[in-house]
């Protein structure tokens, strides 16, 4: 139990190497690396995103081939987005961060880069309002196109029961 | 895709748009599906989801860390042992929680049986999928078998709320290792006449046999997990890639494919049962009596901050990215559902394929529509 | 009784008719039986007796419910046994299990299947959330109750019901189909002879 619990508190070695790589690899000197629990993680200004999962993707010593998952988390005045990536031939992954303003939350969209983003972006702008530039499609995936408003977001009332 | 590109104006042939869905019979849940058809050939396809979008992840936010685990049964409600297990791994990652050896032994045992009750699932509906209308009733007998076991354990047959933050409801009743040795035995028999049953069935290979083959770049680029990737060929299983809860200490494979068509991808589940089955067996003669609840207090609060726990579920990469801020609600919950990447695919896996094949291509992806539209 | 049996004889010749083994029943007592009996039945009763014996439901799983509801109608629980038969079409059926969450999304297809199914027509509520909503009462998405878009005949509890819970919501339905046909006979009878007055 005990070198289990390490284990998930910490990098693993592939993502270490990772860190150790990562800075020359990407060559922006402004990015802060951090890790949480066992994740490297790294906060990115918005315009910055399209070209830095570029090179994630196709430089062969990070190999981010796998799209997790991307998610936003709404922080009332601000919308995060989250890309997990992993990468199956070096097994490393890392979580990056990019924070929008929620009155213009526009980024660009990297479905042309990882094709598994494509209905991620879309829920993404159902449920938050997120616009990806350049998306193939943007239009709403999980509700009725006449649905009004993004039910994801914090400020979105839920239904109050009533006694009928 | 509209239906004004179809006028035709010049008198030679046109595409043909059918709609398949939201109430079909095969496309197993409310799932809608929009086929442009040249002739025979799909030329292009749409899918539709949404029809099921209960709005669980917004829900999630408004009920306490404890409440939230009857939610995550309805995602998944083929495997919903398995989404419980990830939501409470996650909680417990953010807790950084000790969780007791024998809560994990009832854990893993019952999510290996849970699989092979949803492997039960696919392959008695993948057999109506293809036109064979036994298969079902010998998967559902298997399930029915699973389930009321399940139901002595955990006191419901489908939404258990069993898997709990911190280890387990209860211990197992006295007479659950009886039952269960009872169970396995006849699950054994029982995967090896399904296997007879159906595998090489000529018909059924016509049907399936180098239809819709997938390739590694393109099913890792679509996000492709589970059964479905394997059967392309690459070795991925977060069980023993990155082994959660007692995983490391069970000796089991993983079976692959080679060409990833239908047959591969149904063929990896009649074997992954077999693998489930040896684990289950395994876990039974390691299993020691003691505690099954970590020491913790009743109301759960995790530490500001935030997790992202990836688990293998029957359908694949279930991941569950939990947000904290401290207090008694989780902040956000955004549920990496397997089926819903899976399902993306479905448009690159149709095209260029003959229209009779649409239905057994969606059905070898196995999807559950609770998790794709959560 | 010699008429009726030389009428008959070709339809009783594969019945041997010395034998007096269990099972093999001579022609000739069927005959005597059945034939020169008469039913006397309101024309309605009949139908409805015709009508509950033989519900065919529209297979149509929306959400978890789905999963009981088939598992209520293969080999374990075989809900043939009532004469439930599952029909992929809404044009031959007469039952339609509502089985999981109504969704805004799909109200409509919901409404519009109704439609299509021929009357006499029925609505099992299957499950908590056909029935109000259930865990998800306080979704934005999801329709509180299939009541809202379409009538309801029978609510079966529960989340999931189980297969039993099922059956027995269907048993009551055909309670209801039989002395609805009684009822609606005196409800006639009345609304008649209003009129006349
Ligand atoms: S009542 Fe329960 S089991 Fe049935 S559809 Fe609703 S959540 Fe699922």
């Amino acid at each position: 139990m005990e070198d289990q619990a390490n284990k998930t508190t910490a990098l693993n070695a592939a993502s270490q190497k990772l860190l150790g790589i990562l800075p020359s690899i990407l060559n922006q000197p402004t990015l802060q690396y951090r890790t949480n629990i066992d994740e490297l993680t790294v906060n990115l200004p918005g315009d910055l995103v399209h070209t830095i999962c570029k090179i994630l993707k196709t430089h062969t010593d990070t190999a981010f081939d796998y799209l997790t998952c991307l998610s936003v988390v709404d922080y009332e005045d601000i919308l995060e987005i989250n890309y997990h990536l992993f990468s199956y031939t070096k097994r490393h992954k890392m979580v990056l961060k990019c924070e929008l303003k929620s009155t213009d939350p526009t980024i660009s969209s990297i479905s042309n880069i990882w094709r598994a983003a494509n209905w991620f972006e879309r829920e993404a702008h159902d449920l938050f309002g997120v616009l990806f530039e350049d998306h193939p499609s943007l239009d709403r995936l999980l509700l009725p196109d006449d649905f009004e408003g993004n039910p994801g977001l914090k400020s979105y009332p839920l239904h109050e029961y009533k006694e009928w | 895709m509209k239906i004004s590109e179809n006028i035709n104006e010049s008198g030679s042939t046109v595409d043909m748009l059918i709609n398949m869905g939201p109430q079909h019979p095969s496309t197993h849940g409310v799932f809608r599906l929009v086929l442009q058809l040249d002739g025979e050939l799909i030329v292009d396809a749409e899918p539709h989801i949404g029809y099921l979008h209960r709005g669980s992840e917004k829900l999630c936010e408004t009920e306490s860390y404890s409440q939230v685990v009857t939610l995550f049964d309805r995602l998944d409600y083929v495997a919903n042992l398995n989404s419980e297990l990830a939501y409470c791994m996650a909680v417990e990652k953010l807790l950084e929680l000790q969780i007791p050896d024998r809560a994990w032994y009832i854990r893993t045992i019952l999510c290996e049986l849970n699989r092979i009750s949803s492997h039960m699932l696919f392959y008695g509906v993948y057999g109506l999928d293809v036109g064979a209308m036994t298969p079902v009733l010998y998967g559902f007998r298997e399930r029915e078998r699973i389930q009321s076991l399940f139901e002595q354990v955990t006191g419901a047959r489908m939404m258990h709320n069993y898997i709990r933050i911190g280890g387990v409801k209860e211990d197992t009743p006295p007479e659950f290792n009886e039952n269960l040795h009872a169970v396995v035995l006849e699950l054994e028999k029982a995967i090896e006449e399904c296997d007879e049953l159906l595998t090489q069935n000529e018909a059924f290979l016509a049907r399936t046999k180098n239809i819709s083959c997938l390739t590694i770049e393109d099913a890792i680029d679509f996000g492709v997990t589970g059964p479905i990737l394997r059967s392309t060929g690459l070795v991925e299983d977060v069980r023993i890639s990155e082994p959660y809860g007692i995983y490391d200490r069970f000796d089991f494979g993983i079976p692959i494919g080679s060409t990833g068509d239908c047959w591969d991808r149904y063929y990896i589940r009649m074997q992954e049962m077999r693998e489930s089955l040896s684990i289950i067996k395994q876990a039974i003669k390691q299993m020691e009596p003691g505690e099954v609840q970590a020491k913790m207090r009743r109301i759960v609060r995790p530490p500001k901050g935030e997790c992202f726990v990836r688990t293998e579920s029957p359908r694949g990469d279930l991941g569950v990215f939990l947000v904290s801020d401290g207090s008694q609600n989780p902040y956000r919950v955004k549920v990496r559902a397997p089926s819903f990447a899976n399902l993306q695919a479905i448009k690159h896996m149709l095209e260029g394929v003959y229209v009779a094949d649409a239905v057994v291509i969606l059905g070898s992806l196995d999807i559950v529509l609770g998790e794709v539209d959560r | 009784m010699e008429m009726n049996q030389d009428k008959y004889s070709d339809l009783t010749k594969g019945y041997d008719q010395d034998s007096d083994k269990r099972g093999n029943i001579p022609a000739e007592s069927v005959f005597e039986e059945v034939l020169p009996n008469v039913i006397a039945a309101k024309s309605n009763e009949l139908f409805a007796l015709a009508r509950k014996s033989s519900l065919w439901t529209l297979s149509f799983g929306l959400a978890c419910c789905a999963i009981e509801m088939m598992s209520a109608h293969m080999s374990h629980h075989d809900i043939d046994r009532f004469g439930i038969v599952t029909w992929p079409s809404p044009r031959q059926s007469d039952v339609m299990i509502v089985a999981g969450t109504v969704v805004k999304k799909m109200a409509d297809p919901i409404k519009r299947l109704y439609e299509q199914m021929p009357e006499p027509k029925w609505v099992i509520a299957m499950g908590a959330c056909a029935t109000n909503g259930g865990p998800y009462y306080r979704s934005y998405s999801v329709v509180m109750g299939v009541d809202h878009l379409i009538p309801v005949d029978v609510y079966v509890p529960g989340c999931p019901p189980r297969p039993e819970a099922l059956m027995y919501g269907i048993m009551e339905l055909q309670d209801k189909i039989s002395s609805d046909a009684k009822n609606r006979a005196n409800l006639i009878s009345k609304k008649h002879l209003n009129n006349e007055n």
